[in-house]
């Protein structure tokens, strides 16, 4: 029988093309199998981490399915009501202006409860960074409907399908507030293939280091899945996110510096 | 100065780092005299208008989680809207100084002065197992004299300080005697003294995080027994009041903020009636001076809450003295207020003459 290696003798350095980024704690992953939200927390730790930006990073985390991503980012943070990261962000960044200071939130938490601060902290042009991952449900209280669920989709609070002529028309809130003079880079990625996490991290990136320019706020959205929400299999996820969340939340650069 | 404005030039010269806030009658002075002010010029304090009043307690939130002596103020209707961010402090223990200058309700109501807001203040508005340090303001000079020490009540015991004023303290003008600015606490001051504040993650030190989350129900009753071990030890320790005509009094008023000036004027009155009879000051309302009314219900021979409320803050009387005293309530809603020889008179109605007086009800 051949030799089946073990674990040190896999991992040893010459072995090693990839580790985890000291910045993701030792702490299991909450997220369900399958989600988005795991390698979106990777790539903006990865980032702050290559920036060498730890020491001057606090992250705000919102409530909703990333409401513990301080269990996993090994960064100073604070938890914020729901929907009011932009607000806590707002706070910290006035008095902290050397600081780089981003808010972690999902649809229902800055696209509904969260519209006002989200609109302000935008219209504001308040140097901050907003990572925004769209799902199109509310997936910490159990699949019901958010202010992004596409039309006919079915979730918990919209059995027979959301109906747009009674529950309102899905919010494109990276459109609108990349309309707003505040803002100063805006784009939407994904993060459910190697290419596409290449081009997110790349997004990550110019939104981190163009916070350091002082010129308003960065938007970067992250249109993902909820396998457990919208009751597939994380690739039949990725595969109806493709064909239908891309068509109606087009990926790519929104706003860009002149 | 205006009471407003004496809170505000207390709290430069406090040392406040940051203030956030939404106008509403009658407070809007606050920012306005910070505006007018240049203070970023002055002790590079910033201020900020927000949306609304729901997103100024949330940044005050985000600064008080950094250390920085932070604040906000408003009026009833937005205080209540303000109650979430006030749990979720109370919940993360952040230290921070509130301001409400309260007008009559319930709903919009009137922009004239009111006490309506005590059981909101004193009992918790928001949700939870909580309390906040209450300071009940009766003059122009107190307004100012609370903003530095609801700071350093805020920082010792790392809690949420109210200065519950009205509309009356909150615009009368009085002269105010203004004391040394002190300085702004330094990022390095800051880590020091509250290493628990998110400053950015340094190596010598394990992340920093502030949330009032915890899923498991043995550790967050644990968190609660913690704060009510700290509220406890407040009620201890920080009791203010003020005794006045107490020593040979058998009748009392008990009254604070505007009501206390009232009464005191009353106390004078009723003295040139012949009548003994005192005024207790609550200045903290929590820690409330339950002790203090317990002896006092020894000595005299009856207590009248004066509010400018339904009744309020009479329950917390009626509590202390355990029946040992009868304890009357009266009070003017919607933005009245009630006059010297008016609270004197319910006084003699109720305890000295026989009992005709009818309440005021319209």
């Amino acid at each position: 029988m051949s030799h089946i290696p073990t674990r040190d003798e896999v991992i040893e350095p010459e072995n090693l093309v990839y580790s985890r980024t000291c910045l993701l704690t030792d702490n299991a992953l909450s997220y369900c199998p399958g989600c988005g939200h795991g390698t979106a927390h990777r790539l903006i730790m990865e980032v702050i981490e290559e920036m060498n930006l730890q020491a001057d990073t606090i992250g705000v985390a919102p409530v909703g399915c990333s409401v513990l991503a301080y269990d996993f980012m090994n960064i100073d943070m604070q938890q914020a009501a729901h929907g009011r990261a932009p607000a806590v962000a707002t706070g910290i960044k006035r008095l902290h202006p050397e600081k780089f200071v981003f808010t972690y939130q999902g649809d229902g938490d800055l696209a509904a409860i969260g519209t006002g601060e989200t609109i302000h902290v935008c219209n504001r042009g308040e140097n901050i960074t907003v990572f925004f991952v769209n799902n199109g449900i509310y997936g910490m209280t159990g699949g019901q409907m958010a202010p992004t669920t596409l039309p006919g989709m079915k979730t918990a609070t919209s059995p027979f399908g959301r109906d747009v002529e009674t529950m309102g028309h899905p919010l494109k809130i990276t459109e609108l507030v990349a309309q707003l003079p505040g803002t100063y880079f805006v784009s939407r990625q994904s993060v459910h293939t190697p290419a596409n996490v290449r081009k997110a991290k790349k997004a990550i990136e110019k939104a981190i280091q163009y916070q350091k320019l002082n010129k308003g706020l960065c938007f970067v959205e992250i249109v993902s899945n909820c396998n457990s929400g919208w009751k597939m299999t994380p690739l039949e996820s990725n595969k109806w996110m493709e064909e239908n969340m891309f068509p109606y939340y087009p990926l790519g650069d929104i706003k860009v510096p002149k | 100065m205006k009471g407003n404005e004496a809170i505000a030039e207390g709290a430069i010269r406090a040392g406040c780092d940051g203030y956030f806030g939404y106008p509403i009658t009658p407070q809007s002075e606050v920012m306005e005299y910070l505006f007018a002010n240049k203070i970023k010029e002055r002790t590079g304090m910033i201020v900020l208008q927000a949306e609304s009043e729901i997103a100024s307690i949330h940044m005050v939130y985000g600064g008080a989680a950094c250390g920085k002596r932070v604040m906000t103020s408003s009026s009833s209707p937005g205080i209540s809207l303000m109650q979430e961010g006030i749990s979720f402090m109370a919940g993360t223990e952040l230290p921070c100084l509130l301001l409400n200058v309260v007008r009559g309700g319930p709903g919009l109501g009137t922009i004239q002065p009111s006490q309506s807001d005590y059981f909101q203040t004193v009992k918790g508005g928001g949700h939870g197992d909580y309390k906040m340090i209450v300071l009940a303001p009766a003059s122009v000079q107190e307004m100012y004299d609370f903003a530095k020490l609801g700071f350093e009540l805020a920082f010792k015991h790392r809690i949420q300080v109210m200065v519950l004023s009205d509309g009356a303290i909150g615009q009368m003008m009085e002269k105010v005697e203004l004391d040394e600015q002190v300085p702004r606490w330094t990022d390095a001051e800051i880590k020091a003294m509250s290493p628990w504040a998110t400053t950015g993650k340094t190596p010598d030190r394990e992340r920093n995080i502030i949330t009032s989350l915890d899923l498991n129900p043995v550790k967050q009753e644990i968190i609660n027994i913690n704060l009510q071990k700290k509220f406890k030890h407040i009620q201890e320790t920080e009791v203010r009041f003020e005794r006045i005509q107490c020593d040979d009094a058998e009748y009392l008023f008990v009254a604070y903020g505007s009501s206390a000036r009232i009464c005191q004027k009353a106390v004078l009155l009723g003295r040139e009636r012949g009548i003994k009879v005192g005024l207790l000051r609550p200045i903290t309302l929590f820690p409330y001076p339950s002790d203090e009314l317990a002896k006092l219900a020894k000595q005299v021979k009856g207590m009248l809450s004066v509010e400018m409320s339904a009744g309020q803050m009479v329950e917390d009387v009626r509590l202390s003295v355990n029946g040992a005293v009868p304890v009357e309530h009266y009070g003017r809603l919607g933005g009245i207020m009630p006059a010297p020889d008016e609270v004197l008179n319910v006084l003699e109605q109720n305890f000295i003459k026989e009992k005709t007086y009818e309440p005021h009800t319209n």
